[in-house]
């Protein structure tokens, strides 16, 4: 059973049509990024996922759950599928331990004992074992991804959800995150991850994702994509962002849509 | 002579100086301190008013205070989530509670719970006598704008909060009462202090309920001695109680917002 089956998923805010028929398969076990330009749609996508966009029509199975389903417990699927955000969301009133106890004790029902047990061994994984009792305010960008990162993995998630977790890091906090990331997949983790780190995605990915303007342009494994990419607008895409220096002048306002 | 720019600052600021000081001086002298003090300041009869002005005035004050204070809030954290609902009919009923009672003077309000609702219901009364009245009809006015305070402290929270929160598979409500709420608040501790002294100043309306000697508070006690004294000095006695109360608690205000200044 895959781990993330999403059929014809269309997504509208309003007037404004972002997703536009999506289909997408995630195996467990697989780490597939998706990529793309700003806008197109993306994020949406990945917050179809657990439901904290509705979608406007189509499927989505998490684990063999249609979490469209009204009938569906969405809090119940959500256990299972952590998610990190580009802004960390760490609760900021809260301790680093804490942030990383309470949904394992108000919502699992985990005693004390184990949740701070297991609250210990995640942030060991991610490496601020030392930052237990800080605040979240008292750690750099890259130490709150990493808790936040924590946090999620400490429900035991069979799927991690990454909506562009380095965007908002200083450039030199990124590598520390992407560390993390990078060990998750190893140990066989299943992710579905928006980012812009191309070097990650050609180098952690097992399957690259590429939309634009609300579909999947095209996917397949990180080499092709990257290196033999089929379609025009891919190429245009993986120009601009891996040789930015390279753009000429007369390509300025050429974006390719459509 | 042609001044520097730096030396004629200096001679307009001393010239502001100058004439500030003039302008107390002018008031303090002119002013018939003998009149004054004998109407204002008179130790025997501020001496005559204690302990009662402490004992019993001022423990009032502050108990009928805290009354209203705590059902304003317990009321006005209702309302607020109503206000935030999704659901119209509760935004609708919040709002128009919120403008009704924001919009009517504390003093029309308390009466009405004094006087309207034993007419209204002449087989029962609000419990607690005077202090439940005071309670309902202080609180229901302060409710009206704790709820707009509280509900900008709840909007202050970040969204991704309760996303986050929602995403660790917490229900609505349990992210509410554990992640949103003690942030909101947070943030709204400072405006509702300030709330608090407000309140203190309208436990002033109280005497329109009738009060006894052992329900007495500050103004009344001080209305009292006035005219059985036929001196004001009560009237500054009963001002200065005030103070102890509402000094202390904006200096709290102030270092809370000091501190919610460095954490920023």
């Amino acid at each position: 059973m895959s781990t993330i089956e999403i059929a014809e998923l269309h997504k509208s805010f309003g007037k404004l049509e972002v997703l536009r028929g999506i289909d997408l398969k995630v195996e467990p076990g697989e780490v597939v990024c998706v990529i793309g330009p700003s806008g197109s749609g993306k994020s949406t996508l990945l917050r179809c996922v657990n439901l904290l966009e509705e979608p406007t029509s189509g499927s989505i199975r998490v684990a063999g759950v249609e979490v469209t389903d009204p009938d569906t417990d969405i809090d119940e699927v959500r256990r299972g599928i952590g998610m990190v955000f580009q802004q960390f969301n760490l609760f900021g009133h809260l301790t680093v331990r804490e942030n990383v106890t309470i949904a394992q004790r108000r919502v699992l029902k985990r005693n004390r004992a184990d949740a701070t047990r297991i609250a210990t061994a995640n942030l060991d994984r991610v490496g601020l074992t030392d930052k237990a009792a800080s605040y979240p305010a008292q750690l750099s960008g890259g130490q709150q991804q990493r808790v936040a990162i924590a946090r999620a993995l400490a429900m035991d998630p069979k799927l991690m959800l990454f909506d562009e977790p380095t965007s908002a890091l200083d450039p030199e906090l990124v590598g520390e995150v992407l560390a993390v990331m990078r060990g998750l997949a190893a140990d066989g983790m299943t992710m579905l991850v928006v980012t812009h780190e191309m070097a990650f995605a050609r180098e952690v990915a097992s399957r690259v994702v590429f939309m634009d303007a609300g579909v999947i342009v095209e996917q397949g494994p990180p080499a092709e994509v990257f290196n033999k990419p089929r379609e025009a607008r891919t190429r245009e895409f993986l120009h601009r962002v891996l040789e930015p220096t390279r753009v000429s002048e007369t390509e300025i306002g050429a974006h390719l849509t459509e | 002579m042609k001044l520097s720019r730096r030396r004629r600052q200096r001679l307009v600021r001393v010239a502001g100086y100058a004439v500030f000081v003039a302008a107390i001086l002018v008031v303090v002298t002119a002013a018939d301190w003998d009149r004054l003090s004998d109407a204002f300041f008179r130790g025997d009869i501020a001496r005559g008013m204690f302990p009662e002005a402490i004992t019993v005035a001022l423990r009032n004050t502050i108990i009928y205070t805290l009354l209203a204070f705590v059902f304003g809030l317990t009321l006005g954290l209702v309302l607020a989530l109503m206000r935030l609902s999704s659901i119209l009919p509760y935004r609708w009923a919040a709002t128009a509670y919120i403008e009704l009672f924001r919009g009517l003077p504390a003093l029309l309000v308390l009466f009405m719970v004094g006087y309207g609702v034993p007419l209204a219901f002449p087989d029962r009364e609000i419990p607690g006598g005077v202090y439940g009245s005071v309670t309902v009809g202080l609180g229901l006015t302060a409710a009206a704008y704790m709820a707009e305070t509280i509900r900008a402290g709840i909007q202050a929270v970040p969204k991704g909060q309760l996303e986050a929160a929602r995403t660790l598979g917490m229900s609505h409500t349990r992210a509410m009462v554990s992640i949103v709420l003690p942030q909101a608040f947070r943030i709204v501790i400072p405006p509702l202090t300030n709330e608090i002294i407000l309140l203190t100043k309208d436990t002033s309306l109280v005497y329109v309920l009738g009060v006894t000697p052992a329900t007495i508070e500050l103004t009344k006690f001080a209305g009292d001695t006035l005219n059985t004294k036929v001196n004001p000095t009560p009237l500054v006695v009963a001002g200065l109680l005030y103070l102890v109360i509402t000094l202390p608690l904006s200096q709290v205000v102030r270092a809370l917002e000091r501190r919610a200044a460095r954490e920023r």
